[in-house]
């Protein structure tokens, strides 16, 4: 009975789901107490570490034998708590963190430029739960279950925003904001799920899938599609419901808003496919109209609004940040056209767009780091003083846009195609036409970093100050990543595949 | 420090009551209504009465805010030992019947919610402490006349 | 129509709070009031789950209360019965019936979920209050318009608030 420390390799393959969200709990409940930052730090790094080789294993294990699901207690799923790793949520873990272990690497020394000491340690421990929160939302399999790990995330999330106060006080005011509009949408969710549990008597979302698909649709269920459709639209920034974005993204710490870009929207994409193609039956009347006239166009709206808003900012966080806006529009229409191809553009966008925008913010962090640029005008001659980190920078720029090459242009391409083959030519022109438009805003600042001379200060040219190397690692290892997979995009295409084939059934 | 004897003594008396009812609703969870969150609230009244009676500084020195900060990890510790220690035994997490297997008695599940109660207990109890320490350190006290 | 919304009166309770809740939310400029509106929002919500748990003549959920000998005889099958039976699905409105045919108990499962969803309220509500305050020490004021402002006129200025005020000094 006791076989104490059976680490065999099955073993860690069966306890994966579980293993990668309890471990980071685990650790942000220990690094609150530790107040040398260094040992936090190293606690932190070597758990994203374990989190990710657990994820690869969770992946291996999906692509080899299909589902993995683990009762949680050993009670049998419908009962008890049900961890489910298929092929729509295994690359969003994998995503999830090894975008950890990339920020947290970046986070050495980014963190001590901007978090006061003594909260050092509480602020990786918050860092920590939020990223189990996230990986918690993504492994189970439990409606309910989903709301207690978006809360997790979403509250730790709202105190990491905060701690940038110690750099710029309207901060405090993003994070206050965030917390209301987070707030509100993980109770519009909860609220949907109780609607849910009504319907059907259960809280597994396999379990109430089947019960769905034998009741029927009734007003229930449509009450409940609207309100976790809002809910979810809340927490992943889609169009009229994104106000909560520019100024959480801008005023983070820069680490934290790189975590977020990339990851905190993503898990909500993911959460609103399992729900509207899993859970619901997405052939019922309702949820295509839905589909085409919210998602899509909301989607294609958000994608013009935000990206012209996008091309009046002067702080160049906001105007990333209104850029990833326009982004979940994009995943949105993917979704929003409803077809296999459609549903993969849109999933490779996130892959992708993780990446890209996850480089972007932390380039942006290192120029503040060493120059204190914050503002587009400051990018002046930053291409000289800061070779490298504007390399990065340029390289997941042009990703930004769609140049060929670049995963940008993989899932933009596979978008024009899944939209051109529904007939639906304004979306192929909407995408088009907000590419230029991310052309203008990304090729602002490029134009001031590259084509500008050295700024002056006192008649003397600024020196190069390059960034620290850690930093540099962490915002190239992003931008490789970007170029390879658009070079060779068979990896993010496959997995957004398979990913698809889930949801629609392996039906084209 | 006369005013208020009534106060003063009555509370006195209570406040051991109190934690001992908290632990009663703890302990006596797995059979009825009750359990670590309530009793992690109960517990952490106990704390919150005697700050109003006798001032928060006489209360940070009884209740340090060191503690606290060590309880809130000790709770998340015992929450999730529980689980680790299910592993260890060869079970699911959190898988009790391993941790004391009885046929026809489910004596590991009682053990098991005791023991992760406890966690949630100490980090209900102890972060509800906190909150309070957060948010009455930033005030004046009351002076004896404002009563 | 009226009997039937006398007969849901619940459901009513629970509408009437949530656009309270969230009226306040969007309509106050005051911080607090605004975290006011939050809780009530979300408590509409706790009362929502918690009536639909309800069964008309169900008594409370305690097995061991029917299978007699007290403490400790319940077996692991009995609670996984009960579980079942709770689980199990519950139509329209009401819970779950469990206990053979002539004991009727309430559904707990409610109960037990609106307990995690009341410690997220509290955690938010601890945290929403948390940042008013240091709101109110940096701005020296909780109304938006007012803070909204102060951050515009920095804006304005192009100067950028204190932000070496708070740099680490060690």
């Amino acid at each position: 009975m006791l076989n104490f420390l059976n680490l065999s390799q099955a073993w860690i393959a069966a306890e994966a789901p579980v293993a990668i969200v309890v471990l980071p709990l685990i650790i942000g409940a220990l690094c609150a107490l530790i107040n040398k930052e260094r040992i936090a730090w190293l606690l932190v790094l070597l758990t994203t570490l374990i989190c990710s080789a657990l994820s690869f294993v969770i992946l291996r294990e999906v692509m080899a034998s299909g589902t993995i699901s683990y009762g949680l207690g050993g009670w049998d799923p419908p009962l008890g708590i049900e961890y489910r790793v298929d092929g729509l949520n295994a690359p969003v873990l994998m995503l999830i963190s090894v975008i950890g272990v990339i920020c947290t690497l970046y986070a050495l020394r980014s963190v001590t430029a901007e978090i006061e000491p003594k909260k050092r340690g509480p602020f990786y421990g918050a860092f920590m739960i939020s990223f189990a929160g996230l990986l918690g939302m993504v492994v189970t399999g439990d409606a309910f279950n989903v709301f207690v790990f978006l809360e997790v995330s979403s509250i730790s999330t709202y105190v990491l925003v905060a701690m940038g106060a110690s750099r710029d006080r309207r901060a405090l005011t993003a994070a206050y904001n965030y917390l209301i509009l987070g707030s509100i949408g993980a109770t519009f969710f909860v609220i949907g799920v109780g609607f849910l549990y009504m319907q059907t008597g259960t809280l597994n979302m396999a379990d109430i899938a089947l019960a769905l698909s034998e009741s029927g649709e009734s007003r229930v269920t449509q009450v409940a599609f609207a309100f976790i459709v809002v809910g979810l639209g809340l927490k992943l920034a889609m169009f009229p419901l994104h106000l909560w974005l520019p100024g959480a993204y801008a005023y983070a710490p820069s680490f934290v808003t790189a975590f977020l870009a990339a990851t905190a929207t993503k898990a909500a994409l993911y959460l609103l496919l399992r729900f509207v193609f899993t859970i619901f039956d997405p052939t019922a009347d309702f949820i295509i109209s839905a589909l085409t006239w919210l998602l899509a166009v909301l989607g294609v709206i958000g994608m013009f609004f935000a990206s012209f808003q996008a091309i009046f900012q002067t702080d160049a966080r906001r105007l990333l940040a209104f850029s990833s806006v326009a982004q979940v529009g994009y995943m949105l229409l993917g979704v929003g056209i409803g077809t296999m191809a459609g549903v993969t553009a849109g999933y490779v966008h996130l892959l992708g767009h993780a990446m890209t925008k996850g480089a972007l913010f932390l380039c942006l962090g290192a120029m503040w780091y060493q120059f204190g640029v914050t503002r587009i005008s400051d990018f002046k001659g930053l291409g000289k003083t800061m070779p490298w980190t504007m390399g990065a920078f340029t390289v997941a720029g042009i990703s930004l846009i769609g140049v060929p090459g670049t995963v940008g242009f993989v899932s933009k391409f596979a978008l024009l195609t899944a939209a051109a083959d529904k007939g639906w030519w304004w979306a192929v022109a909407a995408i088009v036409f907000t590419s230029i438009l991310a052309l203008v805003y990304i090729g602002r600042m490029l134009e001031a970093a590259w084509l500008q001379d050295r700024p002056q200060v006192d008649g003397v040219d600024v020196a190069t100050r390059e960034a620290p190397a850690s930093m540099l690692v962490a915002m190239w290892a992003l931008a490789i990543a970007c170029v390879v997979f658009g070079v060779n995009a068979t990896w993010p295409l496959e997995l957004a595949n398979d990913a698809a084939s889930v949801i629609m059934g392996g039906a084209g | 420090m006369n005013s208020h004897l009534i106060l003063r003594t009555v509370s006195k008396f209570l406040i051991p009551l109190i934690v001992v009812y908290g632990l009663y609703v703890h302990f006596h969870g797995d059979f009825g209504p009750g359990g670590g969150f309530q009793a992690g609230v109960i517990v952490a009244a106990a704390v919150v009465l005697y700050a109003l009676i006798f001032g928060i500084d006489a209360c940070k020195v009884a209740v340090p805010p060191s503690w606290i900060r060590i309880g809130m990890t000790v709770g998340v510790m015992l929450f999730a030992g529980t689980g680790v220690v299910t592993w260890l035994l060869g079970g699911a997490f959190f898988d009790y019947d391993v941790l004391k297997y009885d046929p026809d008695h489910p004596a590991g599940q009682h053990l098991g919610i005791i023991c992760v109660e406890l966690g949630v207990l100490f980090t209900v109890a102890t972060v509800m402490v906190a909150i309070f320490y957060a948010f009455g350190s930033r005030t004046p006290d009351i002076s004896d006349e404002d009563w | 129509m009226l009997s039937h919304i006398a007969e849901h009166y619940n459901y009513a309770v629970v509408i009437v709070l949530m656009m309270t809740g969230l009226y306040v939310v969007f309509a106050s400029d005051n911080m607090i009031k605004k975290l006011v509106g939050l809780s009530v929002f979300q408590t509409s919500v706790f009362l929502l789950y918690i009536t639909i748990g309800k069964v008309k003549g169900g008594i409370p959920p305690i097995i061991d209360s029917l299978h007699g000998g007290g403490h400790g005889d319940d077996n692991a099958q009995n609670i996984t019965q009960g579980l079942q039976a709770a689980a199990g699905p519950a139509q329209g409105s009401s819970g779950a019936a469990y206990g053979g045919a002539d004991v009727l108990y309430s559904n707990p499962l409610p109960h037990v979920l609106i307990l995690t969803a009341i410690v997220v309220g509290v955690a938010t509500l601890a945290v929403g209050l948390a940042l008013v305050v240091r709101i109110r020490e940096v701005y020296g004021t909780i109304e938006e318009a007012e803070i909204d402002k102060i951050d515009y006129r920095f804006n304005l200025e192009g100067v950028t608030p204190e932000t070496t005020e708070a740099t680490p000094d060690a």
